[in-house]
């Protein structure tokens, strides 16, 4: 299978503190790839060095065949697009010029627009949905608005990967929905692959085709939802109790976090193995 | 993008041409008026190109007014972008050369120069540029690290370096006691005066390459505006970005007061008032802070001219008591917007 990012033995380090442990794994081309992991696993870390923010302490990153760094800024941002964790400053543009930033990689240094790179800024913003909005500043909008228009940006660099991270975080539900609906149709129409970093083992769960699950900066566990998010390997990443049955939808696993108040109550079909141990 | 919106290169020519005529008519303005009446008549001569006019009007008008506006719109210019291109790199509304210090420490190396028996050129400017660069190294120094007061920090820096230096110019003028006392204590308030072509000319082939690079680098600096990650990932090198910027800003920001003083807050006018006006995109703001900071500082050096009964003010105080307060109304503004966050 044609992979579009190759990994070998990635180790970062920020002062003494080893936020990656020699990571190594493939992203398929066309794949929707979400990295979970409690916080500090080092999924962030992960995803900038990617893009190309954080610079490898030891180890290769490979994008598309050739190594990150053999890139220029301009060569990799027209090949991956990063939208990064919800911004809290202020921006004074208006949601149509951000969209539009998008092309910069594929324009002059004055970033002088043709009639081609408004439509394209078009497309991207119906299908973020952001278009009844696209004269608006930044400002006006919530913070669901807000990350769909810096992923139709992302979207308008016309990227072969795209990497989000934590782009449901803080999101209502609808808007959650919205995200991971509109990531699929990105892979599904597009081919693009999706590389995101989420917190929501569910979310994650119902979209992902392949998970990789992290602890302190190494791999705890890669493969299919159903292949990673087992009982045994959840709790023992996570450290706490949690259920974990199959979706009412059907095919895949879904994780329900366990009060303590919980613990002894016979409504909870604990795992059998935990049951054996309580007795 | 839609019918409502012009395109990005008609929106720089309209803005470029509408200011382009404020600064023909602040220049004109500045030529004609005056403590001699007979100039209007000698530049309404040269315009109907006429020889008969009064060679004294003829003298005052092109040897001394016309260089004078020149300089006025260069200075003008270049300070007005520097003010932009610090609020763009260091994303702060109130960064700004004079308020961070670096205006000071350029001075302070140009009396260094001066008092070392330099020429103005090279010497002095190296000196001023040398100080202008130590100055910005110490407050971006200073402001770094985990703050997070980061905004404030970097200004609370800005003050702190620029009262050093305010003391080190006071010492260095202290220990000077010749003639040389009067000339140092008048360029340092801000004098447009005195200026033949020859300087204007010089300092004009240091400025324009400056403001060249500047629109050149203009959509980067819209870039980074987005913040750095996002930034980078749309293709700015960042770190080659911001090290030309802030070199070209300070060298430029060291020339002018090498030339003229210390000119404050003329930064932070023109590039508030022109967001208002035009927009945030720097592509249009890099010619609107050139064109309009030039008329600018030509009309407060009208002001500083014509306003006394005798003689003239140094221009540095027009600017500052125009810039000051609008600096407390900016800085009060930007304490409620982070309290309404």
């Amino acid at each position: 299978m044609q992979t579009v990012v190759d990994i070998e033995e990635l180790s970062h380090f920020y002062g003494s503190f080893q936020a990656l442990r020699e990571l190594s794994f493939s992203v398929p081309k066309g794949c929707f790839f979400i990295v979970i992991g409690p916080n500090g696993s080092g999924k962030t870390t992960l995803l900038k060095t990617l893009a190309g923010i954080a610079a490898p302490a030891s180890g290769a990153v490979s994008i598309l065949g050739r190594p990150i760094e053999r890139y220029t800024r301009k060569g990799l941002a027209k090949r991956l697009a990063f939208v990064p964790q919800l911004p809290s400053e202020e921006f004074p543009f208006r949601v149509r010029d951000i969209v539009l930033m998008g092309r910069s990689p594929h324009l002059g240094v004055l970033g002088l627009d043709r009639e081609a790179d408004r439509g394209i800024a078009r497309q991207a913003m119906e299908f973020t949905g952001v278009e009844s909005f696209s004269a608006r500043r930044l400002e006006q909008l919530s913070g669901g608005e807000r990350q769909r228009v810096f992923i139709a940006r992302a979207i308008c660099q016309e990227p072969e990967i795209l990497l989000l991270d934590e782009p449901t975080a803080a999101l209502d539900l609808a808007h959650q929905v919205r995200i991971m609906d509109l990531m699929e149709r990105l892979k599904k129409d597009r081919g693009v692959t999706v590389i995101m970093v989420s917190h929501d083992v569910n979310l994650a769960a119902m979209y992902a085709d392949r998970l990789l699950l992290m602890r302190e900066g190494a791999m705890v566990s890669i493969g299919s939802p159903a292949e990673v998010l087992t009982y045994e390997v959840l709790e023992k990443t996570y450290e706490c109790p949690l259920l974990v049955d199959e979706s009412p939808l059907g095919g895949v696993p879904r994780v329900t976090v366990v009060p303590r108040r919980y613990m002894d109550s016979d409504r909870v079909p604990l795992a059998p193995d935990r049951l054996d141990n309580s007795d | 993008m839609n019918a409502d919106s012009p395109t990005l290169g008609l929106r720089i020519a309209v803005v470029s041409a509408a200011l382009s005529v404020l600064l023909i008519l602040a220049a004109l303005l500045a030529l004609v008026f005056g403590s001699t009446d007979t100039v209007m008549e000698a530049l309404f001569a040269f315009f109907r190109g006429a020889e008969k006019a009064d060679p004294m009007a003829q003298t005052i008008l092109w040897q001394i007014r016309f260089p004078r506006v020149l300089l006025a719109v260069l200075v003008g210019a270049a300070l007005s972008l520097g003010g932009l291109v610090f609020q763009a790199l260091l994303r702060n509304p109130l960064a700004e050369p004079y308020i961070l210090g670096v205006s000071g420490g350029s001075a302070v190396g140009a009396i260094f120069g001066i008092l070392l028996g330099f020429s103005r050129f090279p010497g002095v400017s190296l000196t001023a540029f040398a100080g202008s660069m130590a100055t910005l190294a110490l407050v971006l120094m200073l402001s770094s690290g985990q703050s997070v007061l980061k905004k404030d920090s970097l200004l609370l820096a800005g003050v702190m370096v620029n009262a050093f230096c305010s003391a080190v110019i006071t010492f260095l003028i202290s220990l000077t006691q010749d003639s040389r006392l009067h000339n140092i204590i008048y360029w340092l308030m801000g004098d447009l005066g005195q200026s033949g072509m020859q300087q204007v000319g010089l300092l004009a082939a240091m400025l324009v390459p400056c403001f060249v690079l500047f629109f050149a680098l203009s959509h980067p600096m819209n870039l980074l505006l987005m913040g750095k990650e996002m930034a980078q990932t749309m293709g700015v090198n960042i770190r080659v970005v911001t090290l030309v910027l802030l070199v070209a800003t300070s060298f430029m920001v060291s020339a002018t007061v090498a030339n003229c003083g210390l000119l404050g807050f003329v930064g932070l006018v023109m590039p508030h008032l022109l967001r208002l006006l035009v927009g945030p995109d720097h592509r249009v703001l890099v010619p609107a802070c050139a064109l309009g900071g030039g008329a600018f500082m030509v009309l407060c050096d009208l002001l500083a001219r014509v306003l006394p009964r005798q003689g003239e003010m140094p221009v540095g105080v027009i600017t500052a008591m125009i810039g000051a307060p609008l600096f407390i109304y900016l800085l009060k503004r930007s304490g409620s917007d982070a309290n309404r966050r």
